[in-house]
């Protein structure tokens, strides 16, 4: 397929969907079906165009960009477009002039490389199929009802805010994909950034919701504390893309930040060679960059915006902790990572120690959390949150092409756990609705039907809305359908969803061999292992990955086996298809997608890909030329022993699970069986080490108190305190102006008039005013005067 | 002696206005209206034959125009010799202006209208003879001449304290002015003159022209420059002699305030710089220190306008403070400061006389003058309004309008100080003068806000009328002029500059 | 006079001759007076389009202005009528006649002398055109002052509870500031002879003539520099001399604030490009640093503040005292490259976004003040605690106002986001540590804005409110006057491109890259 056409695809694939968003929003948001159909429409051809770049990308191989000839033009030396020029393996490049800077131009573009068709092959696809599921998910099937109201979750009919989800979703997957496609760093950033309001819309979508319970965050709390958390770190990305910026012209006189001439031996040796505060260019910036990641990826400390954005719409969370916003942090680590090349001598590893303890610790930290969680959700959010800990510190010891891969894989697992648990949910409401109907009379019905009825009235007349009692939702029923230990003996109720959640989670526990969980993270295991530095990490690691198998089994176990534990459970029933095709599509490349990063040299399995792989992985040949022209990564071996150590970890982990949780099921209203064993720990587990609390206590609650000071104190009463002084001082002086006016000169004078006054009676016939004595005294005085003068000068 | 219309133009200038005073008391008390008409045609004769000179003026040729010369008593060499340069003649133009907006603001006065309009016009005629003379007999004559009507209209159609501000200006400017008279025969008693400068027969001389081309000793200058310069001065309120002026102000009536503060207080500064014409080289010694007194002017009256609590104060005040900027102007010492005082004895008498009648046309309706019982009179009289906003915006010398042109100027004046040689307290003196401008700001937003734009009740007042159509006539008339020559200045300064021109080069410069 | 002169002179004159109209066309009603404001405030944003188009391959004149236009207006003083644009002040001239039918649309409902008050708001664009174009001090001076009359008019009048403290406040304050600005442009002249821009940027830099009361002259050129940056400081505003801006801002109406935040601040700014930093490059360089830090702490302390306040139109305020922070960091780190050829390309990259900063606060500060005057308009309060939960109510206003605050907040992709970055990347390398903690500012900026949104339209809604007021949602005349703020915002945040070419040049002649 010729040049043209490949690139007008490129520009084609973030475009759809950013035109559907705006389509659905300002033309077609009253008709739902259109929406939808426009929005998947838009997605899928995404996704058609995604797949034929990609597959164009492997079997066609690199083409010279036309690109750093076009920045010639506006540079006025082109020595590092000339570097961009060969090594740097491009597939397809575009871009158009956007930023002039005095003399040159910065540009924008698109980029394909081995990096972006590997991303291409995963974000497409999981975004179409989480799009797909959302027809389901917000009940397209069923009529609106009356009791539900905008920015209130549905729970009879179909969602209020129905084409906004839409067109939001639309708007997250453009975003995500302008981030994919992006051939400079600033464009990545845009992408970034509009993925974060995104993540704002949509976590705060039901942004009237609020709970009986006030500690309990509400969703436009949540969306407010991830955007805000999100920026904290997002501030500093944007210092070091400005620092990577300026550096750029310093070392290439050129305003540019495309990926092709960063990636240059020329510009990371310098980057890596100059130092400042003693610490080399390349590692301040990158550092910059990597806080970004810390919290777009919800890496500790600042992952606590993470669990709370479980809030949103399920879908929403698959979108967000899945197939976008918290992989690209991670992708754009990954992206930026030849930036270091420099650092190093030719040849040695690169690496990047805060990456790795953050990661790491972050990896093992958040598992500990999630197996102490009951909300189905919040245990996959900081199962996400571990994950992406292994993701970064592989990273951070040099394991690019197993941080990308296992990145990728966890992008289908993930998506397809979370929108499992979404249909799970969705199922346990459904039970809950059905039970009501049932128990016509019961007393909790009764309460709950008031409820609802005081709802009817507000909907009807919404000036009624938002007065005392409904500061919670009238359509909240007491019972929280997310809370696993509501549930169980799903699996008859909601056998497909049980199997593919079942794949899912063995993918994500590591279960070895088959799933695709295992072997990327086995390759990073593989490598943590053949490094002797890294040896507490490896074990840090593989303790994390067999909690990461405990608490997945114990979510299987006390979702799907065992009794129902509520009515509600009881009346659960299976989703719609709609609901259930993306769980199936993902659930198979939940498996095989995991194939293509097998070792060729791997006794048996290797056969798989020998041929291709050779050594290394097929994945590894598909990706590593991005690092060619900087990093030069050394294949490593097969290994057997992390390959067996991970495995043991996954297999104990998972029984462990099944002994604690699925031997003998929890029996309605039990405990969870480790709180009794735990103790203190549990709490502080559960309570996510308080760390919420603390951030509250020590940066909130003072910038607001701070805020306030500033506003109403410095301001009203410093600054203009002086002002207003000033002014006054200019009243009194002008008052001690006027009183020396009338006592003084004013005073002065009457004397005079009077002594004057007194002197003659001839004066009081001037007050007469008669003419005559009047010009009589006139010539009397100059006569006089005269006189004098005479006496005076001669 | 050949009858050249040139020649008999500025006489006519002041005669109308005479004649029309003689007519007028000729005339029986009842004729109101006729009595009227007689004053409105004389002024407007005398303003027609102001603007003729004004466009006539032949701005090549430059110097002293449509002179007429008659010798009167040549023994004492006292001449009939009248002419105008650049600075007369503006000064003609703007008497000749207000004179007649005066007589159209004053249409309806009741009590003894006959009375008033004949002494009214021989005010208009001692102003318009003040500027046009060019015999300092002459001159002293007319500027007595002026100040006696002044006397008896404030005292008899005046209002609160009348005798007494009457009685007080008349003395503060009879006194101010002997004591110039007495420097000016100082001046005459020891002016040298080459042979041949005088005509035949004749060994001493009051006529203008040949005195500045006089040689006299440098100790007479120094000794009578200061008196003939404040003597004269009074008249301009330099500090600490203006306190006639606000009490004379307050007490006068409308139409004879307008000529007070909008010319008569120019005629003061006219004839002070008569002093530096005949004394140039005590004018460069001494004129420095007069600039200490205006300062004081500036900022002080200014500051006691911010606090006064009678609107026609206020205004009062603020003449002292703007009349300080003219006497500044000249004090600079440079042609641009000079311009810009010239322009702003214009702009402000156009100024204060908008201001004047405003105060009158709600002075008549409200009966009352304090500012905090007055609001909200935007609504009953918007022209007033508008007019009194522009007149605000000159006097805090708001760019656009004239009042910015003229200090602009003068400030510059004050930066490029004396053409002999910068002085260095002048730039300190423009730092403090600026904030003049400030106050005045202050206080023009106070009386803004509160009289015009407060709640407006109309039950409060009782003798409300719409206002008449020669009010609107004057209030456009002002407004419109404050506005042009704010935005073309060069109508006024080009006429302007080349009075000051030759004023520089008496001076020396 | 070419055509292209006429066309700047029309577009200089055409709204103050539309101002008298309305007046008179008032007489026939006000709803002829509005029509015709309308209409007549179309004409200069016609011929400024034209004239954008005709300034790309329009010959430059001297001092790089184009169209230059030049009558004696006084002679005496040798002051000059001369006008001309360049990039920077096209660029403002075209936002300035883009707010201005805006301003006049979103005033449609006053009833109150609604005659007189189109008749300022057009008034006084001629005003800020006049500022923009001038080429002389004193017609710079001139325009600069006159803008004053009718906006403190408009506060004083159509203002609401506190305006004429503001007003007096807005006044007295600006007209102080500027006082200082008159004397030391008179020092100038009686040094120079001259009030033609160009040649005192080419005499004044290099004068060592004589002095005034025995300063030596650089002392001297340093205290008019910094008379000329406190005149300008005061009309940005820069901290600390912004307090008069959050009450003038609260008590203007609607339309007021737009043009008031839209254009008149950017005078002050635009005063630093245009006179500071030609006429003063010594200094500028040597108190760059303190301007730098003026502007940091414009950024933190007011996001601050703004964070702080419970007025939503308060908050909006500060906002823009808050950005405009960011306007006077890129002319610090201009000011820093003007004494140090090394900072020559990053004073470049920081002025185009502190001018492109100017444009896209223009339109997102306008957008910000209308949605508030909708909102008080029907809720008669702008308490963010009384208000609430309106997305339900309102949802097109929902969506319009978090679309202008994402743009308030800088979001890239709106036109927000390439200003503050090509600042922060020009400040970087100049001033480190500063443009470092100036990230507080741009964090809190974040926490201001979302805190707007979600006071205004989350939640549930305030019922006692809802009782007693009509809440109908924006209607189209409402949205018409906000829907080219919004596509502009979209327009140069996706491709900055068309506007940052003609501003670019311009910038690159002043830092002289």
């Amino acid at each position: 397929m010729n040049q043209q056409t490949l690139i007008t695809f490129v520009w084609l694939i973030p475009l759809l969907p950013l035109l559907s968003f705006f389509t659905i929003m300002l033309f077609t948001r009253k008709h739902d079906r259109l929406s939808h159909t426009i929005a998947i429409g838009a997605i899928a051809i995404s996704f058609v165009l995604a797949q034929i770049v990609f597959w164009n990308a492997v079997t066609g191989g690199t083409h010279e960009a036309a690109a750093p000839a076009a920045v010639a033009e506006h540079s006025a030396e082109a020595p590092a477009a000339a570097e961009g020029e060969h090594g740097y393996p491009v597939y397809v490049e575009s871009h158009i002039p956007w930023l002039p800077q005095g003399v040159n131009t910065l540009n924008m573009g698109v980029l394909v490389d081995p990096l972006t068709a590997a991303m291409l092959f995963m974000v497409p696809l999981a975004c179409f199929m989480i799009i797909f599921y959302s027809v389901g998910y917000s009940n397209f099937n069923k009529k609106r009802d009356a009791h539900d109201q905008p920015g209130f979750p549905p729970h009879r009919g179909r969602e209020p805010m129905y084409a906004r989800f839409f067109a939001f979703l639309s708007l997250f997957a453009g975003a995500m994909l302008t981030l994919v496609v992006a051939d400079n760093l600033l464009l990545l950033f845009i992408g970034w950034e509009v993925m974060g309001l995104c993540s704002y819309l949509l976590i705060g979508f039901w942004y009237a919701r609020t709970y009986p319970d006030p500690n309990k965050i509400t969703p436009r709390q949540a969306a407010v504390k991830a955007f805000m958390t999100t920026r904290v770190a997002d501030v500093f990305m944007l210092l070091g893309i400005a620092f990577l910026y300026v550096s750029m012209y310093q070392i290439t006189g050129q305003s540019t930040l495309s990926f092709q001439q960063i990636f240059t031996p020329a510009v990371t040796h310098v980057l890596g060679q100059t130092l400042m505060w003693g610490i080399p260019v390349a590692f301040i910036i990158y550092m910059l960059l990597f806080i970004g990641t810390i919290g777009k990826s919800a890496q500790f400390p600042l992952h606590t915006w993470l669990p709370d954005a479980m809030e949103g719409p399920t879908p929403v969370s698959a979108m967000i902790h899945a197939a976008a916003m918290v992989s690209a942090g991670v992708y754009m680590v990954i992206r930026m990572f030849p930036i270091l090349g420099g650092t190093v001598q030719p040849g040695e590893l690169v690496t990047f120690t805060p990456m790795i303890i953050i990661g790491a610790f972050t990896a093992l930290f958040a598992a500990t959390i999630a197996f102490t969680q009951r909300d189905v959700k919040k245990v996959l959010a900081y199962s996400t949150i571990s994950q992406l800990g292994y993701m970064v510190a592989a990273l951070g010891m040099g394991a690019w092409v197993a941080a990308l891969f296992h990145l990728i894989t966890h992008g289908f697992f993930k998506a397809l756990l979370f929108m499992g648990s979404g249909s799970i949910i969705h199922g346990v409401e459904h039970g809950m609705h059905a039970a009501h109907e049932q128990h016509e009379t019961s007393a909790h019905y009764e309460q709950v039907l008031e409820g609802r009825d005081t709802a009817t009235a507000e909907s009807a007349a919404p000036a009624d809305h938002g007065h005392g009692h409904d500061e919670a939702d009238p359509q909240e029923p007491d019972l929280d359908p997310q809370d696993m230990f509501n549930m169980g003996g799903l699996r008859k109720k909601m056998p497909v969803t049980f199997w593919t959640f079942l794949l899912g989670g063995l993918s994500l526990a590591g279960f070895p061999l088959f799933f695709a969980g295992f072997w990327s993270k086995d390759e990073i295991l593989g490598h943590a292992y053949s490094y002797p530095q890294f040896q507490i990490v490896f074990w840090m690691l593989v303790l994390a990955a067999f909690l990461t198998a405990f608490y997945t089994m114990r979510q299987i176990a006390l979702t799907f086996f065992g009794k129902p534990r509520t009515t509600a459970a009881e009346h659960a029933h299976e989703s719609h298809w709609t609901m259930l095709l993306p769980l199936v599509v993902l659930a198979v490349f939940a498996v095989i997608a995991g194939w293509v990063g097998i070792k060729g040299d791997m006794p048996f399995f290797g056969l798989i890909n020998g041929p291709l792989a050779g050594s290394g992985t097929p994945f590894e040949h598909l990706v590593e030329p991005v690092l060619e022209t900087t990093i030069k990564p050394e294949v490593l071996r097969f290994n057997w022993l992390p390959l067996l150590i991970a495995s043991t970890a996954g297999i104990v982990g998972l029984i462990l699970g099944w002994w604690i949780y699925g031997r003998k099921p929890l029996a309605a209203g039990q405990p969870d069986p480790l709180e009794a064993k735990m103790g203190g720990l549990y709490v502080l587990l559960k309570n996510k080490y308080y760390l919420d609390e603390i951030y509250n206590y020590v940066f909130v609650q003072p910038a607001k108190r701070f805020a306030v000071w500033m506003g109403d104190v410095f301001d009203r009463k410093g600054i203009d305190g002086v002002l207003h002084g000033i002014a006054n001082g200019a009243l009194k002086v002008s008052l001690a102006f006027r009183s020396f006016d009338t006592k003084v000169v004013n005073g002065g004078a009457d004397g005079l008039a009077a002594s004057i006054k007194s002197a003659g009676h001839w004066l009081r016939d001037i007050q007469t005013g008669r003419v005559q004595n009047y010009l009589l005294l006139v010539l009397v005085s100059v006569v006089l005067l005269i006189a004098l003068y005479i006496t005076l000068f001669s | 002696m050949n009858f050249d219309f040139r020649q008999m133009v500025l006489t006519l200038i002041f005669l109308a206005p005479t004649a029309a005073a003689v007519i007028i008391l000729l005339t029986p008390k009842d004729k109101t209206m006729f009595v009227r008409v007689v004053a409105a045609t004389a002024t407007f004769i005398s303003l027609a034959l102001a603007i003729f000179t004004f466009l006539t003026y032949d701005r090549n040729v430059a110097g002293y125009q449509f002179q007429a010369l008659a010798p009167w008593v040549p023994s004492l060499g006292i001449s009939y010799h009248v002419g105008v340069d650049g600075i007369g003649l503006v000064m003609v133009l703007l008497t000749g202006i207000v004179g007649f907006m005066g007589v159209l603001i004053s249409w309806n006065i009741k009590d003894r209208p006959r009375e008033f309009f004949a002494f009214f016009m021989l005010l208009v005629a001692g102003v318009f003879g003040v500027f046009v003379s060019l015999d300092l007999f002459l001159l002293v004559f007319f500027y007595e001449l002026s100040i006696f009507p002044m006397y008896i209209l404030i005292a008899t159609w005046g209002s609160t304290r009348k005798e007494y501000a009457a009685m007080k200006l008349t003395l503060y400017l009879l006194v101010g002015s002997i004591i110039a008279l007495i420097g000016i025969l100082a001046v005459y008693f020891s002016a040298q003159f080459q042979p041949g400068m005088l005509p035949e027969g004749m060994t001493r001389t009051f006529d203008l022209l040949l005195l500045q081309q006089a040689n006299i000793p440098i100790e007479v200058q120094r000794i009578w420059f200061l008196p003939i310069f404040l003597g004269f001065g009074v008249l301009a309120g330099i500090w600490p002699f203006h306190n006639w002026s606000p009490d004379g102000h307050v007490a006068a009536p409308t139409a004879v305030s307008m000529i007070h503060a909008g010319v008569l207080m120019k005629l003061g500064a006219f004839a002070a710089i008569i002093a530096m014409r005949i004394l140039p080289d005590a004018a460069r010694e001494q004129m420095p220190l007069v600039i200490l007194l205006v300062t004081v002017n500036v900022v002080y009256g200014a500051g006691i306008a911010m606090v006064q609590k009678d609107f026609k104060y206020v205004i009062g005040f603020s003449s002292v403070s703007h009349m300080g900027l003219v006497t500044m102007g000249f004090a600079t010492m440079n042609q641009v400061g000079m311009n810009g005082a010239v322009l702003q004895m214009w702009s402000h008498g156009i100024m204060t006389a908008c201001f004047f009648s405003v105060v009158g046309l709600i002075y008549d309706r409200a009966h009352t003058r304090q500012i905090n019982e007055l609001s909200g009179w935007a609504r009953y009289l918007p022209l007033a309004a508008v007019a009194f906003i522009i007149g605000g915006l000159v006097s805090m010398g708001m760019p656009g309008f004239s009042g910015f042109v003229a200090e602009f100027q003068i400030f510059m004046g004050l930066w490029q100080g004396p053409f002999f040689g910068q002085i260095w307290y002048y730039p300190i003196i423009a730092i403090l003068a600026i904030w003049g401008v400030i106050l005045t700001a202050g206080y023009v937003l106070r009386i803004v806000q509160q009289v015009f734009f407060g709640e407006w009740d109309p039950h409060k007042w009782h003798d409300l009328r719409p206002s008449n159509f020669g009010d609107k006539l004057a209030l456009i008339t002002f407004s419109v002029l404050m506005i042009i020559i704010g935005i073309v200045p060069s109508l006024l300064m080009n006429t302007i500059n080349l009075g000051t021109a030759s004023l520089m080069k008496l001076l020396g410069g | 006079m070419t055509t292209n002169q006429l066309v700047l002179l029309l577009i200089l004159f055409s709204p103050l001759i539309a101002a008298v109209l309305v007046v008179i066309i008032g007489k026939l009603g006000d709803g002829a007076a509005k029509w015709s404001a309308l209409l007549f405030s179309l004409v200069p944003l016609a011929l400024t389009i034209y004239l954008w188009i005709a300034y790309q391959n329009a010959p430059v004149e001297n001092g790089g202005f184009k169209f230059v236009f030049s009558v004696p207006w006084l002679p005496q003083i040798n002051s000059n009528f001369t006008i001309g644009v360049d990039g920077i002040s096209l660029s403002m001239i075209l936002l300035t006649a883009i707010l201005t039918p805006l301003g006049i649309i979103i005033s449609f409902r006053i009833t109150d002398r609604l005659p007189l008050f189109m008749a300022l708001l057009l008034g006084l664009t001629t005003g800020m055109f006049g500022v923009f174009m001038a080429l002389d001090l004193v017609i710079f001076f001139i325009f600069w002052e006159i803008g004053l009359v009718p906006m403190y008019f408009l506060i004083n009048q159509w203002g609401s509870a506190n305006r004429r403290y503001a007003s007096f406040k807005f006044f007295i304050y600006t007209m102080a500031g500027s006082i200082g600005l008159l004397l030391s442009i008179q020092f100038i002249w009686s040094a120079l002879g001259t009030y033609s821009m160009p040649q005192i940027a080419a005499q004044w830099p290099t004068y060592t003539g004589q002095s005034v009361l025995g300063i030596p002259i650089e002392t001297v050129k340093n205290i008019t520099f910094w008379l000329f940056v406190i005149a300008f400081a005061i009309k940005v505003p820069v901290w600390p001399f912004h307090t008069w801006l959050p009450d003038a801002h609260t008590e203007a109406p609607t339309a007021g604030s737009m043009i008031l935040a839209g254009v008149l601040l950017k005078l002050g700014a635009f005063g630093f490009l245009r006179l500071v930093l030609p006429f003063f490059p010594q200094q500028a360089a040597q108190f760059a640093p303190i301007l730098a830090v003026l502007a940091l702490a414009g950024i933190v302390f007011t996001a601050f503040a703004a964070f702080g306040q419970n007025d939503f139109k308060r908050l909006v305020a500060y906002s823009s005292v808050n950005h405009m922070g960011f306007v006077v960091m890129g002319v610090a780190v201009a000011a820093a490259a003007m004494g140090n050829p090394e900072y020559k390309q990053y004073g470049i990259i920081a002025t185009n976004g502190a001018v492109l900063q100017m444009f896209a606060h223009g339109l997102s500060a306008a957008a910000m003040f209308a949605l508030v005057g909708v909102v008080y308009e029907r809720a008669h309060t702008r308490d963010l605690n009384q208000l609430g939960g309106l997305w339900k109510i309102m949802p097109v206003y929902g969506g319009i106002l978090i679309f202008s605050a994402m743009a308030n907040l800088g979001l890239p992709g709106l036109a927000g986001f390439p200003a503050e970055f090509q600042v922060v990347s020009g400040a970087w390398p100049v001033f480190t540590f500063i443009t470092l903690l100036s990230m507080i500012g741009l964090l809190m900026t974040g926490a201001y804005v979302l805190k707007a949104i979600q006071k205004v339209l989350h939640g549930p809604a305030n019922r006692e409110l809802l009782h007693h007021a009509e809440m109908p949602d924006i209607n189209r005349r409402e949205i018409i006057a906000l829907a080219p703020l919004l596509v502009l915002m979209l327009a140069i945040g996706v491709w900055p491109y068309w506007l940052m070419d003609v501003i670019n040049k311009s910038v690159t002649k002043l830092i002289g890259g």
